[in-house]
């Protein structure tokens, strides 16, 4: 497993942090694990019903002043 | 001061436009000096390739001479470059010549890499490019009723794209008078039909209204003949596929190792490479998680323009860029809408209108003055 990549998309509407997810897992190998940022609170169910739809693994979610971080794990 | 930009596209365009201006004394006095790379003598202006898909622009509208629109004092040459040495401040073009800088901007853009999905290219109608968006509106023409499927990569250039060429498609068909004939299915990576929400929240109203049937979290995964399976495990077959394929930057970015599937690492407000303070990044180029349009492009430019300018002259860069971005939206039935969003303030996106649609007409041909640099 590689270090874990933070994909940063605070302050962005467009297009938007789970896009920037998704472009992000296509580059990461199995195993990877990758961190989004976001201020969409919207990104704390958006993502791991994704995630859960995909078959990846979401391993912490958690609000940090304000900015979302989802950590999930490329699994296939 | 030597300038070099790499890249003759919106974004290379007017930043070289606008530091010409604000250095003319300078550049007359031979102080300083701006030099274009780009791989072509021709200007496209890419917006105008979803048109000439639904056979409403010829492909000629959409060029002009690049050197017609670049202020004379830009030194312009048709010879891309190959090889990036940014620690010794120079570059490689194709021809062999070597280009020494002090500043270099790099604005190569991003390609459609519909080969990332196994059966796409083979299968899917695209637009992303003059041939593809001629061979689309001829597979259009011969087209007589059927299942017709959207679907798109991420990330792509043009945000509004797939809901722009989804409503385009209906008013084509309405036109030919098939639309009864076409079942239309819109799908889309996320769980809404649109990344920015307020414009989803118009758009899956409308496209009920219409009878678009639509399809959330839907990724591609495979494409063969008549079928296309997604990621999330859903299959839909097709009489024709109209994909946005997924982008990549330019092969020359990764080959030079500047970035990720071709993206450089770019700060979100000064524009610059990370690690590096004399390269600049601009448009589709860069890495930060905002929209590939050609108004970021713009607005990019601008900032940087002004910033390389006062760097030369006193050592200060006044301005940040504040992630401004402007998005026309293509709604069909003569009218349009837009998106107008920053770092800090979500869209808002109004009701679509016949002027919007209007402006938008008129804009595809004020757009060269914009690339001059004088709107």
């Amino acid at each position: 497993m590689s270090d874990r990549k933070i994909v940063d998309a605070k302050n962005t509407f467009c297009p938007g942090p789970l896009m920037e997810l998704i472009a992000s897992m296509k580059q990461a190998e199995v195993g990877d694990e990758l961190e989004v940022l976001s201020t969409d609170e919207g990104s704390a169910n958006d993502i791991p019903e994704w995630i859960k739809k995909v078959g990846h693994q979401v391993l912490d979610s958690f609000d940090e002043n304000g900015v979302w971080h989802v950590i999930v794990r490329k699994e296939k | 001061m030597k300038v070099l930009v790499i890249g003759g596209g919106m974004g290379g365009t007017i930043f070289a436009n606008n530091l010409a201006r604000r250095m003319r004394k300078e550049l007359k006095a031979g102080k300083s000096s701006i030099t274009m790379l780009s791989a072509s003598d021709q200007h496209m202006y890419q917006p105008g390739l979803l048109y000439v898909a639904v056979g409403k622009m010829q492909p000629s509208e959409m060029y002009r001479d690049q050197t017609s629109l670049l202020e004379p004092s830009i030194r312009f040459e048709v010879d891309p470059v190959t090889t990036f040495d940014l620690d010794n401040n120079y570059v490689i073009a194709k021809s062999g010549a070597r280009y020494d800088y002090d500043m270099i901007v790099i604005a190569t853009g991003s390609r459609a890499h519909a080969e990332s999905i196994p059966g796409l290219n083979e299968h899917a109608l695209q637009f992303y490019t003059e041939p593809d968006a001629v061979a689309m509106y001829k597979q259009l023409e011969k087209f007589e009723g059927g299942k017709v499927v959207v679907a798109v990569g991420v990330p792509h250039k043009c945000p509004m794209a797939p809901l722009e060429i989804t409503f385009m498609l209906v008013d084509y068909f309405k036109q030919r008078g098939i639309w009864e004939k076409v079942d239309l299915h819109y799908t889309y990576p996320i769980g809404r039909v649109h990344s920015l929400e307020p414009v989803a929240k118009w758009a899956a109203p409308e496209f009920e209204r219409l009878g678009i049937q639509y399809e959330t979290f839907f990724n591609m995964k495979e494409v063969t003949q008549n079928t296309i399976i997604s990621e999330e495990g859903s299959e839909q077959a097709f009489d024709l596929l109209v994909t946005i394929p997924a982008h990549k930057g330019m092969q020359v970015i990764e080959d030079n190792g500047l970035g990720v599937s071709g993206f450089i690492a770019t700060d979100r407000q000064r524009l610059n490479m990370e690690g590096r303070d004399n390269v600049f990044v601009l448009g589709d180029t860069t890495n930060i998680p905002i929209s590939k349009a050609g108004s970021t492009a713009h607005y990019e430019a601008e900032v940087l323009a002004e910033n390389i300018a006062a760097l030369a002259e006193s050592g200060i860069a006044p301005r940040n860029y504040d992630g401004k971005v402007f998005c026309f939206i293509e709604t069909g039935e003569g009218k349009a809408s837009y998106a107008m969003f920053d770092y800090q303030n979500p869209p808002d996106p109004k009701a679509p209108t016949a002027g919007v649609h209007w402006f938008k007409t008129a804009y595809n041909k004020m757009y060269w003055a914009s690339a001059r640099g004088l709107l």
